[in-house]
């Protein structure tokens, strides 16, 4: 089976939510070291929900596809929802087969979001 | 020559300069030691540990004789990685000292030495190759050491090692090769290069992983590991060292696998060392000129069994899992050479590298991959 299906090249070459939110109030760049991507989250939370949502990459297909579907689901629901979200549930918005070094694309810009309203510290890889 | 690499009738494989794939012929004297000889070395009195021992030296005149040393200047590691870091840690270099290596050096030939206490220099590239001018520019009374690879892994290019090895040596400084991409790629004559420290590893010779050889002036170093095997006598006071190289090879040393380099070795003169040149410069020059027309793809660098590209608007790892999906291996990202990337003004690219088992149909495979990556990112 195969990683670039239709619905991850479509979010690829269209992302949903891309660019910056000028008046964010958390960002987050997070990188993996490996590949050099790039990932930066900006967030604009109001009364604990994400009011606006927005991110641009450097990197490959699968963390840009993976951070444009992270940011539809998230968009405009409340900020405990983004905290409970596992890796797994990356895994199966994607519903790709993920080989196991591209895994850390996957979760680029989970953790970024996450290292954007948590802090670095809560943040689990 | 593939019937005698196993892996290679399941895979096409065009990621030697990581690993080579391994022979029949190493993997059976592997088997062999131990199953007949294992036993540990410079210690038994019996004859098992006798012959164990025999054939661990006789790994030591193999290489030795391979790159025309002599074989009480070899010292046995776990790889180049580890090779490199003794030179830098066992010179004990201090402050006033400075070390220059090329801006397209492999990380480990680079951080070992910004561990030391010397003053790092970088010497940089033009037109795709090392500077020479440049390099001799840097060069000062305080210059120690000049740390040079042999050929990059990265993008293929010969740094001139007898003119380098005339500049270091006309200013009394001691040169180190990286040759971790040149031993068992081409005949290597260390002392035809005038090096005063050679570095390489095994696995990517045919041999085994977890073993590599230091040749050189060893005498000027001090060990980097220590204990049982490498001294001549241990009181409370104090320990005094073997001389030579197992001074240097403290703890019970990888015999099996020094074994496995010894019948790569033998496998490689088989073959004939201009043979495997000869072969794998022709499979360079054949994949060049197969992707150099191709719209998509820019050349970073050819030559000496690497090619290295981008696809425009794809990043290395899209590439690289998509050839994946149709069984060719190549290899994405910075190459351990992250200083290089940077003056590519790139952030990592793919490298397809080639060995003497690499066939035009790999290459073919690699092309038709790199079609289909074309298809996709359409
Ligand atoms: C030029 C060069 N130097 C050093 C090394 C390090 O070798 P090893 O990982 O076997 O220690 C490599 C291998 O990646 C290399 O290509």
């Amino acid at each position: 089976m195969n990683m670039y299906q239709q619905h991850i090249m479509e979010h690829y070459g269209n992302p949903c939510n891309y660019g910056t939110v000028q008046d964010c109030t958390h960002q987050h760049t997070d990188f993996n070291p490996l590949c050099g991507d790039e990932v930066t989250i900006q967030v604009k939370v109001e009364d604990d929900k994400v009011v606006n949502v927005g991110f641009t990459c450097k990197g490959c297909a699968i963390s840009k596809a993976s951070t444009s579907m992270l940011t539809e689901h998230v968009e405009g629901k409340g900020v405990e929802i983004v905290k409970n979200i596992k890796n797994e549930d990356m895994m199966q918005m994607l519903n790709i087969p993920i080989s196991p070094s591209r895994v850390n694309c996957v979760l680029l810009g989970l953790v970024a979001i996450k290292k954007a309203l948590y802090g670095v510290e809560h943040a689990e890889h | 020559m593939k019937e005698d690499f196993p892996l290679l009738k399941k895979t096409i494989y065009l990621d030697s300069a990581s690993t080579t794939q391994k022979p029949n012929q190493v993997m059976q004297a592997m088997q062999t030691y131990y199953e007949e000889y294992n036993a540990n070395v410079h210690r038994g009195i019996y004859t098992l540990s006798e012959e164990s021992t025999k054939l661990y030296e006789n790994g030591r005149k193999a290489v030795a004789r391979f790159i025309n040393a002599p074989a009480n200047k070899i010292v046995f590691t776990k790889g180049a990685t580890e090779s490199l870091s003794l030179v830098a840690h066992g010179l004990q270099l201090t402050e006033k000292d400075e070390v220059i290596v090329s801006i397209m050096e492999h990380h480990s030939n680079m951080v070992p030495w910004q561990q030391t206490k010397a003053n790092v220099k970088y010497a940089p590239m033009k037109d795709g190759k090392l500077d020479m001018e440049a390099l001799e520019k840097l060069i000062t009374p305080a210059t120690k050491v000049i740390s040079v690879g042999h050929i990059s892994n990265a993008i293929g290019v010969e740094n001139p090692i007898k003119e380098i090895a005339q500049l270091a040596h006309s200013n009394n400084t001691l040169l180190v090769v990286d040759a971790a991409q040149s031993v068992g790629h081409q005949k290597v004559d260390v002392q035809e290069l005038e090096a005063d420290f050679v570095a390489f590893s095994a696995h990517k010779m045919f041999g085994p992983m977890g073993v590599g050889v230091l040749y050189g002036k060893i005498e000027l170093l001090k060990p980097l590991v220590t204990g049982g095997g490498s001294i001549l006598t241990v009181t409370t006071k104090g320990t005094t060292f073997m001389e030579g190289p197992h001074g240097f090879e403290a703890g019970t040393p990888n015999v099996a696998g020094v074994v496995g380099l010894t019948a790569a070795i033998t496998y490689l003169e088989q073959l004939g060392m201009d043979n495997v040149a000869n072969h794998i410069q022709e499979m360079t020059t054949y994949a060049t000129s197969k992707v150099v027309d191709l719209p998509h793809i820019k050349l970073i660098g050819q030559g000496k069994g690497i090619l290295s590209f981008t696809v425009d608007n794809v990043h290395s790892h899209d590439v690289t899992s998509i050839l994946s999906e149709q069984g060719v291996c190549v290899r994405a990202g910075h190459h351990c050479a992250m200083p290089l990337m940077e003056v590519l003004g790139i952030n990592d690219c793919v490298r397809a590298s080639f060995h003497a088992y690499t066939t035009k149909d790999d290459i073919d495979a690699l092309v038709k991959g790199l079609a289909q990556v074309k298809e996709v990112f359409a």
